[in-house]
């Protein structure tokens, strides 16, 4: 009976979602206001349903309701109450709900935040949203539903897959989806401008909030999945280009982009084409990613349980909205006007230059992504894309980005005057050239790869850049808009990021040895003694965990623990790595297979300077909370600009 | 003008191109998960190793020279091992060709229980517990299985559970031609 509930509930939503749709959009069109008005109430309607149906598959995993064949094929009565809870998105079909509570719940929060915007504009915006969730909905309820039944029930569950076991699915999903769908936000403001034909600084304002708040929560489910990736899998990797992780950083691309072009256009009311279309990019590569995890037309490691039906059904949600808005964007583009000019190097320009780049950057990571598939398909042979290629060809535009982002930063609109910051940074070029020699050469002994001092000056050149408008307005004791500081620590944060891959990439070591307890090895000044091994029952797993103590020359730092895993009902072997953690290095120790004669073989890492990679992510995405909290976005439009609000009701 | 329209057009351009591999993949035409064996075509690479049901005596992969075989590389610990045991024990007695195999990175008295208790499909089964040979066979999952020629050279490999269709497609072709018997 409760998981019939659950699928009423989605019938609810979907019918819900259909009239949130139709009158937002159609009353917009006949601009009758209370269908406008009915929109609201519609929103949170599907909202409440769409929660009911999602509480409804939490509870049927808690009460291990082994009757519904989602729950049977990803829970078992062992599993940890936690996994229990962060399972409902373990797998295709609850994940799919998550998509559409998260997407509810963006629409809900523009329902509620939006009450100042001129009531037609905002009917559509809702009513675009409908509109996904309709799709979405229809997809999961005729496809993909996590209530159907199993009968006659299994007597136990086939378990959640081990490689999900950890804290980070019950935080990595959900915030990379609120990054993903949030996308669909800035779409929906980007197709209510061009069905009412308005495109002008104030849309442009209204969206920037929620398009950076939807791509600080991308960065940060990045760096999470980036993060898990690096100790949960036990290779020590960071990142992968695997096609799955393409899906997610390419729509990270197009909204990065996307918030540099409204930028613009807020303030000068420029690139409304450009802005436009990576509204639309930006939602298109996230329903990309979502059929190409979905479809099983990629190999990747993180592929949901594939079926081609359900791929055609994305691929025609897909062609809707992608070939849909843009064909509006077609008919639209030719009549937008550009009210003004700028000179070659003005802060136009640079932004200009960034949007290509960062669009380039993801045109070429797309290629490689879809390459495979487009030589299987034709059967031109089986090729694989891999980091090489990838690695290769991101750095090409990524690199003048890093200097274009410290530049730019100090360029002025329209004309830049930066004759007055340039003697300040050619200084900071000038010592991040020097801090960055001290560093490979001084410290690590060697200046590494080709492009690891260039990787460090431009990293110290972005920081140093990043920090000059906040220090000299605090010496002046002036005030700094919250938009202006978040822009300075995003970029820091970008520099960080990047100290972080110059570091890790130049000077990892890494060996794998045989050792037996009381074996010793050493890598980079460290020593790691095998101590022993201990057998250790995990709640629905069996280990055998190896202790190892480390210690720098004499010194003694500390002991780690690595852990092979043997689940109990699915039998795959898990590793669990140790992993030691410092301001300057990570030590990382895997446990891999028995060798015989007490001996096994060892993965010890050496990893310099490897957090600042995520740290630097958290920095960037802090940036983007501060900038989403700029005083102009929460002052009433309709107090400081009451002409252009009338004017879209007159439209 | 029209070139406003170029984006649509590319992306509709995408999407032919992902439908026409979904129909593939559908029709079965397409196994995008297939990755192709560099071994494909070269010497099966040879090895000895100590036999699961007597690890005191072993089995050297050159006494197979003449006849067409299969390898198939398995564990217990391998639930899809499980899955095509069946029709291994089926197609080892329905097709005649004799099945060697490795068993890997596993625990001998285990697997004696095994096929003590399924059957035992092999002609032969030897203990790769090191997974070095397969190492040398590129093996990066269990269940892999590899036809051999009577010449040694690996004429084809399936990963995944090998079935009765999958057997017929890909393998029974290349047996009748291999002219074993």
């Amino acid at each position: 009976m409760i998981p019939e509930l659950g699928t009423l509930a989605l019938v609810i939503a979907l019918l819900l979602s259909a009239a949130q749709s139709f009158f937002g959009l159609v009353g917009a069109h006949k601009n009758k206001a209370s269908w406008m008005q009915s929109v609201m109430p519609a929103v949170a309607g599907v909202w409440v349903f769409v929660s009911f149906a999602f509480a409804i598959l939490t509870y049927s995993f808690i009460t291990h309701d082994f009757s519904i064949a989602y729950v049977a094929t990803n829970s078992n009565t062992e599993l940890p109450l936690m996994y229990c809870i962060a399972a409902v998105w373990g797998a295709h079909e609850g994940s799919l709900l998550l998509w559409i509570l998260i997407l509810a719940t963006w629409a809900l929060l523009v329902a509620m935040f939006s009450k100042s915007l001129p009531l037609p504009f905002r009917a559509r915006v809702l009513g675009v949203l409908g509109m996904i969730g309709v799709g979405f909905t229809s997809f999961t309820l005729f496809t993909s539903s996590p209530f159907l039944r199993l009968l006659p029930a299994a007597a136990e569950g086939a378990d959640l897959n081990p490689i999900l076991q950890d804290p980070a699915l019950a935080i990595h999903p959900p915030m990379l989806y609120m990054g993903y769908v949030g996308t669909s936000v800035a779409f929906a403001f980007a197709v209510a401008a061009m069905l009412s034909g308005r495109i002008d600084p104030a849309w442009s304002r209204w969206t920037r909030p929620w398009t950076v708040a939807a791509w600080m929560c991308l960065t940060l489910g990045i760096a999470l999945g980036s993060w898990w990736a690096y100790y949960e899998l036990g290779w020590g990797g960071w990142w992968f280009w695997d096609p799955v992780e393409n899906a997610s950083f390419m729509p990270w691309l197009a909204s990065t982009a996307l918030i540099h072009s409204l930028a613009v256009t807020e303030k000068r009311g420029l690139f409304k084409n450009w802005t436009l279309l990576l509204a639309i990019f930006a939602f298109s590569l996230s329903l990309l990613g979502t059929f190409l995890v979905r479809s099983g037309v990629l190999v990747s490691v993180h592929s949901f349980a594939s079926d081609p039906s359900r791929g055609l059904f994305i691929l025609g949600l897909l062609l809707f909205f992608i070939v849909g808005s843009l064909t509006l964007y077609a008919i639209r583009a030719p009549s937008l006007r550009t009210d003004g000019g700028f000179e070659l190097v003005s802060r136009e320009s640079f932004l200009l230059l960034n949007n290509a780049l960062l669009v380039a950057a993801a045109g070429l990571i797309l290629t490689g992504t879809l390459w495979p598939l487009v030589m299987d398909a034709f059967n031109l042979g089986k090729i694989s894309v891999g980091p090489p290629y990838f690695n290769m060809v991101f750095m090409v535009p990524t690199l003048p980005l890093l200097a274009l982002v410290g530049i730019g930063m100090h360029a002025g609109w329209r004309r830049a005057a930066l004759a007055s910051k340039g003697r300040r940074l050619a200084l900071i070029a000038g010592g991040a050239l020097l801090v960055a020699l001290v560093i490979t050469m001084g410290f690590y002994g060697s200046i590494g790869l080709p492009l690891t001092v260039v990787g460090f000056t431009g990293a110290l050149f972005v920081m140093g850049s990043a920090l000059i408008d906040p220090i000299t307005r605090w010496r002046n004791k002036q005030g700094m808009s919250r938009a202006a500081l978040g822009m300075a620590v995003a970029h820091f944060g970008i520099g960080v990021f990047v100290i972080g891959i110059s570091g890790v990439a130049s000077y990892k070591i890494e060996k794998d040895v045989s050792m037996g307890p009381g074996d010793s090895a050493e890598i980079a000044g460290y020593r790691f003694k095998f101590l022993g091994t201990d057998n250790v029952h995990g709640p629905n797993y069996e280990a055998l965990e190896a202790r190892v103590a480390v210690s720098k020359g004499e010194l003694p730092l500390t002991e780690l623990t690595t852990q092979k895993r043997k689940f109990k009902v699915q039998t795959m072997p898990m590793t669990h790595a140790g992993i030691a953690v410092a301001w300057n290095r990570d030590l990382f120790v895997a446990l891999g297979d028995e060798l015989g004669a007490g001996k096994w073989s060892m993965r010890l890492q050496y990893k310099p300077l490897v957090r600042y990679i995520w740290i630097g992510a958290v920095i960037v995405a802090l940036g983007g909370l501060i900038a989403t909290l700029d005083r102009r976005y929460r002052v009433r439009v309709t107090a400081d600009e009451p002409a252009p609000a009338s004017a879209d009701e007159a439209a | 003008m029209w070139r406003y329209f170029a984006p649509a057009a590319a992306f509709l351009a995408l999407g032919a191109l992902f439908a026409f591999a979904l129909m593939r993949i559908q029709n079965g035409t397409l196994d995008v998960r297939e990755i192709k064996s560099p071994l494909i075509g070269k010497p099966a690479p040879v090895f000895t190793l100590p036999l699961v049901t007597d690890p005191s005596q072993s089995f050297d992969s050159r006494s197979m020279a003449g006849k067409t075989y299969v390898v198939n590389v398995w564990g217990t610990w391998c639930p899809a091992c499980r899955e095509e045991h069946d029709s291994l024990l089926q197609l080892a007695r329905v097709t005649g060709v004799p099945f060697i195999g490795i068993d890997w990175k596993d625990d001998g008295q285990l697997a004696q229980q095994y096929l003590g208790q399924l059957g035992n499909p092999y002609q032969q089964v030897v203990a790769d517990a090191e997974g070095r040979v397969a190492i040398d066979w590129g093996v990066y999952g269990a269940p892999e299985t590899f036809l051999v020629s009577p010449a040694g050279i690996v004429l084809a490999k399936h990963a995944g559970a090998l079935t009765a269709a999958v057997w017929a497609e890909k393998f029974a072709p290349l047996v009748t031609s291999g002219g074993s018997r």
